[in-house]
């Protein structure tokens, strides 16, 4: 699931990621821009994903990332591995690591690269 | 245009001499790449030749500046009566830093302001609303009521100096600060200019700061068009902006088709709800265009939207008025072609993209910042910026003479094709019924959606470069400083809006916005009820929340 939270509108990155991973051979749902990180949880849940990625540019990645990992796990979602990219600064990496995103993309990384770290790191959930 | 027989004769044996020896160099020396293509992979050829403009007519295509179809310009003095105004888009944190920036940029030279506002702002969502949370100040100002506006404008002449508002479903909201403050220290409406972008098609197009669905959305448009038209002779009420198009990946074509569409779209509207003359309101309105990597196809691009903005005006809305005709616009370079890789080569990319503009004949000019890729910029990174503008008007001479590259080949067939494709796609919006309907269909978001995937692709594949990219990468990383914005301005923003709702009289806030929700059902026009809220405090969210709760709220189908 490519998923947009809080109000950033920058959605060219997360269209094409949907796209290439389409593409790919995935089975991706775009979840357009203005989530809430409480409906990001939420549709993940129920659409039973297997990754999460976030995509922001607004500045807003150290409130918003976190706080889905939160609700996945309060849920008991925490086996749904979380990933973002977007325009953040390398001081927040360490930040955002620590709360449990597996892994961050910035702009410059090809859609190879995103795409072979999915295959690599990914197992469908409960298989 | 026009050439002699004898001349065509001539240019056609040299052609068919120098594709002969072409042929000859390229089978011991092959060209680089099989296709040269612009930015917007628009193939190129190798040389253009008078045959390329044979059949561009001289006065009905070209003629002089300040005259139709103005192609060369609006103005019959070009730059020398009036050099573009150097108008840096700027905000952040809360009103007092960005009222610091602004000051500081005003006496360093810059000669308009543009406001950026931080997304709840943009959004029609107070600093408190659990939807902002994170975003406060982050990537513009914070502006919450009229207290802030004023805190904003302090010290800013208001008679003398333009601003212009990035602002699209609130825009009633800000611009009634505005007229408000302005009241408030004594400037008449009359004597107040500037420009609230206030176009919503492309926020459903590409920028995605949507509130209300496209209908209502430009209901609120028109009456800000006809409130201006009365009330706010030198204000520009809309700003028809190709600039998010282009960012959110479309092919210069593509940006110049769907805004030229919006306009035509917003001029029916006005015409039809308000019953105004096109020739009342028509001169007020703006345009905003992208200034990307490749030059002479922006240059193209923006000597183009004259050209077919005029014959629109002239053609479809029978305007006569020649000040209907002008296409007027402002221009940003390209923020998305900027790097986070070797971050100082983005003054070069954008000293570039700016000359573009300026040879375009833009009225108005923002330079990116060399670190806007990473952050809001530094004052060091704006300030190289504004001086990118400055070397430009005051030392390089591109200023001297009005349209220089016209009557080129190259540049003149290429204005022409660019002008051609436009047609067409504004005849394939006007088969679906016009741009609202376009939309409704997806159409112009997933044309954008496949150029930009596409350009994706060329990058991946190398067929395009950005350096430092996929080209001539280094490992090493150039450390830059980097703008932080204050964690506590969100705490300190909650705080002062708190405080004005404690000490406005909240009766009167209501019955504002009761009288504001009356005007949205019955089709008064919303900007005196806006104008009076404002004065008592009342927040943008709170205006849009009427805007929301009578018109509904449009959710983004996620097109792909």
């Amino acid at each position: 699931m490519v998923a947009k939270p809080g109000l950033d509108g920058h959605d060219r990155g997360a269209r094409v990621l949907a796209r290439c991973f389409r593409d790919a051979g995935f089975e991706v749902i775009y979840t357009g821009c203005h989530q809430t990180p409480e409906q990001i949880a939420a549709a993940a849940i129920q659409e039973d994903v297997d990754l999460v990625g976030l995509s922001c540019l607004s500045g807003a990645h150290r409130y918003l990332f976190p706080r889905v990992v939160e609700l996945l796990k309060e849920q008991g979602a925490d086996d749904i591995t979380v990933i973002g990219g977007g325009i953040i600064p390398d001081q927040d990496f360490q930040m955002l690591y620590d709360a449990g995103i597996k892994a961050i993309f910035t702009p410059g990384a090809t859609l190879d690269t995103i795409v072979s770290w999915v295959r690599t790191n990914i197992r469908p959930r409960g298989v | 245009m026009h050439f002699s027989p004898e001349t065509l004769n001539q240019s056609a044996g040299l052609t068919a001499k120098w594709e002969d020896e072409v042929r000859r160099a390229a089978e011991r020396n092959p060209d680089e790449k099989a296709r040269w293509s612009t930015v917007s992979d628009l193939e190129i050829k190798r040389l253009y030749t008078p045959e390329d403009i044979g059949g561009t007519d001289f006065a009905r295509d070209i003629g002089a500046p300040g005259e139709f179809p103005f192609l060369r310009g609006n103005q019959a003095t070009g730059y020398r009566g009036r050099c573009w105004t150097f108008r840096m888009f700027s905000g952040m944190g809360s009103a007092q830093d960005t009222n610091t920036r602004w000051h500081m940029l005003l006496k360093q030279g810059q000669t308009g302001l543009s406001t950026a506002f931080d997304f709840p702002t943009l959004m029609g969502y107070d600093s408190d609303s659990p939807k902002a949370r994170g975003e406060c100040g982050r990537c513009g100002v914070a502006i919450d009521t009229l207290d802030d506006f004023r805190t904003l404008m302090e010290g800013i002449p208001l008679d003398r100096v333009t601003t212009s508002m990035t602002i699209n479903p609130p825009a009633t909201a800000l611009w009634a600060m505005y007229c408000a403050a302005a009241e408030s220290k004594g400037v008449p409406l009359a004597k107040i200019g500037g420009t609230i972008q206030n176009d919503m098609l492309k926020e459903f197009i590409a920028q995605k700061t949507f509130m209300c669905p496209p209908e209502p959305s430009v209901r609120l448009i028109s009456d800000t068009v006809e409130f201006g038209t009365k009330h706010v002779p030198n204000w520009n009420t809309i700003s028809i902006s190709g600039y998010h198009i282009r960012e959110a990946g479309s092919t210069a074509v593509q940006e110049l088709a769907f805004t030229l569409r919006d306009g035509i779209e917003y001029v029916e509207d006005v015409i039809r709800r308000k019953g105004l003359d096109v020739d009342e309101f028509a001169p007020r309105l703006s345009f905003f265009f992208n200034a990307h990597i490749d030059f002479f196809e922006e240059i193209c691009k923006m000597r183009a939207a004259r050209r077919i903005w005029a014959r629109v005006m002239r053609d479809w809305f029978h305007a006569k008025n020649p000040r209907s005709l002008w296409m007027r616009f402002h221009t940003q370079t390209a923020g998305c072609s900027l790097t986070a890789q070797q971050p100082y080569n983005n003054v070069v990319r954008t000293a570039v993209e700016a000359l573009a503009a300026v040879l375009g004949g833009t009225q108005s000019l923002h330079t990116n910042s060399l670190d806007e890729v990473l952050c809001l910029p530094s004052d060091h990174a704006v300030e190289i910026a504004l001086r990118t503008q400055q070397i430009l008007a005051e030392e390089t001479g591109v200023a001297n003479t009005i349209d220089p590259l016209a009557g080129s080949y190259f540049v003149e067939s290429l204005t022409n094709r660019m002008e051609e494709e436009t047609w067409a796609y504004i005849e394939k919006i006007d088969a679906m019924g016009g741009m609202v309907a376009a939309i409704e269909k997806g159409f112009p978001q997933l044309e954008i959606a496949d150029a930009a995937y596409r350009f994706q692709q060329q990058i991946d594949a190398g067929e395009k470069i950005m350096v430092g990219v996929n080209k001539y990468a280094t490992a090493q990383k150039q450390e830059i400083p980097v703008q932080d914005i204050n964690e506590q301005v969100e705490e300190e923003q909650i705080a002062r809006l708190a405080a004005v709702k404690r000490s406005r009289d909240s009766r009167t806030v209501k019955r504002d916005l009761d009288e504001l929700k009356n005007a949205c059902k019955t089709g008064k026009n919303v900007m005196p009820f806006c104008i009076q809220a404002v004065k008592d405090m009342a927040t943008v969210q709170e205006i849009c929340d009427v805007y929301r709760e009578v018109f509904g709220e449009y959710r983004d189908p996620g097109l792909y």
